[in-house]
Order: C-alpha cells, then sequence, then structure tokens
C-alpha cells in the first residue's frame, strides 16, 4: 500500500495547486501527512526522481512535476538513467 | 448522419513543450500536418468537437479509475500539466446537453462513467491548441494508463455506440482522437521508438482494417509499442465510428527528442454521410 500512497501524494502536488505550494513551503509536514516508509520519505523531501521511479512510481507522476519544478526534459531523463546533468 | 469528420493525432507534449529540439527535418511535417488537419477541421464546419483522450492522471488515480468517462460540463479547464507542455492555463466551452445525449445513446451498449468538473491535460490541449480550435468540446476520457484498462475490442464498441448516436443527430460533429503511438514517456527508455509497430497499426487504421489490432496481446503491445502504446485505444474509437472507412495519412514521423512515434491521420467520411 506504501507505493500506493507515494503516487497519491504526487497525484496531488501535480494535480492541485495549492498542494505544489506546500510541497515547496512545507514538504516535511506534507509527507507526514501520508502513510510512507522511511525511504519512501526520503526520496520525496529529496525529490529523488531516480529513486521514485526504481520503487514503481508511474513516469507520469514525475514527469509532469519536473517540469514545473524548471527543470529541463533532457536533465530529467539524466537523473532517471543516473547520470547527474 | 452528422459525424463530418474522423480525425486522429499524436499528442507528445514535446511537440509544444520542447518544439525545437528535434532536427527540422523531423518536426516541420508533425507542424505542417497539424495545420492541414486545421484546415481540414474549418472545411468541415462542425458544431461540435468530441475528443477521444486518454487519461494521463488530470482528473483519475487509482482509488477510482474509469475505463471510460465523458465530461458533461458546459466549461472546462487546461492543461493541468502546463509545464510540461508549455501551453498557456485557460477555460474551454463543453456542450452539457450534447454530451448527455450521447451518453444515454452509449449507455444502451458501452457502460461509462459521467464528470461535471473534468480538466484537461496535454492530451486534450495540445491538440486543441495547435488545430487553434475554439468551438465546443465533449471530452471522452480512455483509461490508458494504469489499472485494468478496457481490453481493446471495447474501445472499439465505445466508437460504433459514438457513431450509431450521432447519426441520430442534427448537429455536425468531429471526432478527434489523441495520442500514440508508440512512446516509452517520460522513462529511461524515452526515445526508443517502435517504428514497425507504428506503421503496421497505421496500415490497418487508413485501410479499414483496424480488426487486426482488437486482440493484440498486451504484452506484445508493451514490448512493441512501450506502455504509451496503450494509447492506440483512441485510435481505435475513432476507426470504429468511421465504420471502415479508408483514410489519408498527413504525417508520420519517429521523432526522438519528443519521445514518440508521431502521427497524424483522417479517416474519409463519404460526402453522402454528411
Amino acid at each position: 500500500m506504501s507505493l500506493y500512497e507515494v503516487q497519491k501524494l504526487l497525484f496531488h502536488v501535480n494535480r492541485e495547486p495549492k498542494m505544489f505550494d506546500r510541497f515547496l513551503s512545507e514538504r516535511e509536514k506534507l509527507i507526514a501527512e501520508y502513510r510512507l516508509t522511511e525511504e519512501e520519505r526520503r526520496a520525496l523531501l529529496e525529490i529523488d526522481f531516480r529513486s521514485l521511479y526504481e520503487m514503481g512510481v508511474h513516469s507520469l507522476l514525475l514527469g509532469p512535476l519536473a517540469a514545473t519544478l524548471g527543470l529541463s526534459f533532457p536533465d530529467y531523463l539524466a537523473i532517471l538513467r543516473g547520470n547527474q546533468p | 448522419m452528422s459525424l463530418v469528420g474522423a480525425f486522429a493525432a499524436s499528442h507528445a507534449p514535446g511537440i509544444t513543450g520542447r518544439p525545437s529540439l528535434p532536427r527540422v527535418s523531423e518536426s516541420e511535417p508533425i507542424f505542417r500536418a497539424y495545420e492541414d488537419l486545421r484546415s481540414r477541421l474549418e472545411a468541415a464546419r462542425p458544431d461540435v468537437l468530441v475528443v477521444i483522450s486518454p487519461e494521463h492522471w488530470a482528473n483519475f488515480f487509482l482509488d477510482n479509475m474509469p475505463s471510460f468517462c465523458i465530461g458533461i460540463g458546459d466549461e472546462f479547464s487546461g492543461p493541468t500539466d502546463e509545464k510540461f507542455v508549455n501551453i498557456p492555463r485557460r477555460s474551454v466551452r463543453g456542450n452539457a446537453r450534447l454530451a448527455r445525449a450521447l451518453v444515454e445513446g452509449i449507455a444502451e451498449d458501452v457502460d461509462l462513467s459521467t464528470s461535471q468538473e473534468m480538466a484537461f491535460d496535454h492530451g486534450v490541449m495540445l491538440p486543441l491548441h495547435l488545430l487553434r480550435a475554439e468551438l465546443p468540446v465533449i471530452p471522452i476520457i480512455v483509461n490508458c494508463l494504469a489499472g485494468i484498462p478496457a481490453p481493446l475490442h471495447r474501445c472499439h464498441a465505445l466508437g460504433v455506440a459514438l457513431r450509431r448516436t450521432m447519426d441520430r443527430w442534427p448537429e455536425r460533429v468531429v471526432l478527434l482522437g489523441t495520442g500514440g503511438l508508440s512512446h516509452w514517456p517520460a522513462m529511461p527508455e524515452s526515445g526508443q521508438i517502435g517504428v514497425d509497430f507504428d506503421r503496421r497499426f497505421l496500415d490497418a487504421f487508413l485501410n479499414g482494417r483496424i480488426e487486426s489490432f482488437l486482440h493484440y496481446p498486451k504484452e506484445k503491445l508493451e514490448a512493441e509499442a512501450g506502455p504509451g502504446g496503450h494509447e492506440i485505444r483512441t485510435w481505435i474509437t475513432v476507426a470504429a465510428a468511421a465504420a471502415g472507412a479508408r483514410g489519408s495519412l498527413l504525417a508520420y514521423q519517429p521523432v526522438q527528442a519528443w519521445s514518440t512515434g508521431c502521427a497524424v491521420a483522417v479517416l474519409e467520411i463519404g460526402e453522402a454521410a454528411r
């Protein structure tokens, strides 16, 4: 169920501008509202796209978030592939 | 009869999000094809545009993921993923009266959900933007994304039911399916393109042989066309509504920088049908 919760958080953040604002301004507090493992909390706190992808988060919850955060698509792909831009 | 156009086109976010990243020789045919589609849309003089688009987490999550959902509002807004697709958010007119009539007709054969508050992502907004379409839109969102998408042949049944319902209307309708063809979206494999699959699918789509794809095995589809290959569902619905009509390919380009086998096509609804 935990991966489900990670994806639910990202769905909310991508979809609702208020949740995105909270993701930027009080990420730790927001993350605490979901039932997550320690590793999931870390990956979300650090916005570790590669770990999130590797734990099974759907790629279309990650790509649009990267764009909203100002990361270029080639840089986003480089991160997923383990090549830090 | 009131179906006056049956179109299908890829909606790769890169088309508007990263327009200059591919070589011009790759991107230009797609932009030209969208311009051609725009002229055809204008010439068809539709009263309403029915857009069949995949879901991309703009509306639904895994707690409740419908196979098919029709937007029955009078106004929508999008894109939800405006930075991904680089298109400013705006409102889009719907047509609740016609959408409800469409639901009632389709529901005789295919179950579907309805939504009075639907958000559009790039699947709807990118084509509307490139077509500079301002007419009312009735969206039909198809799960090609997660959970258990409807089998391909059910998407065909949806198209048949759409056509049967529309044929009772005096209004002029253009149907636009968006998505595909092969792509591995926003993932490490992005850039891989199943050119052979795309060409075989287009051949069937354009020559009234869509039936040959209605039982395509899921694993084979994903291996040959990527997870994004599931979006052929929207093309299948359009082909079913066009009832075997032959078509023209306005462009096909495997565009690596857009991570997609990009295609734009029309099926020729006979003049008699108008």
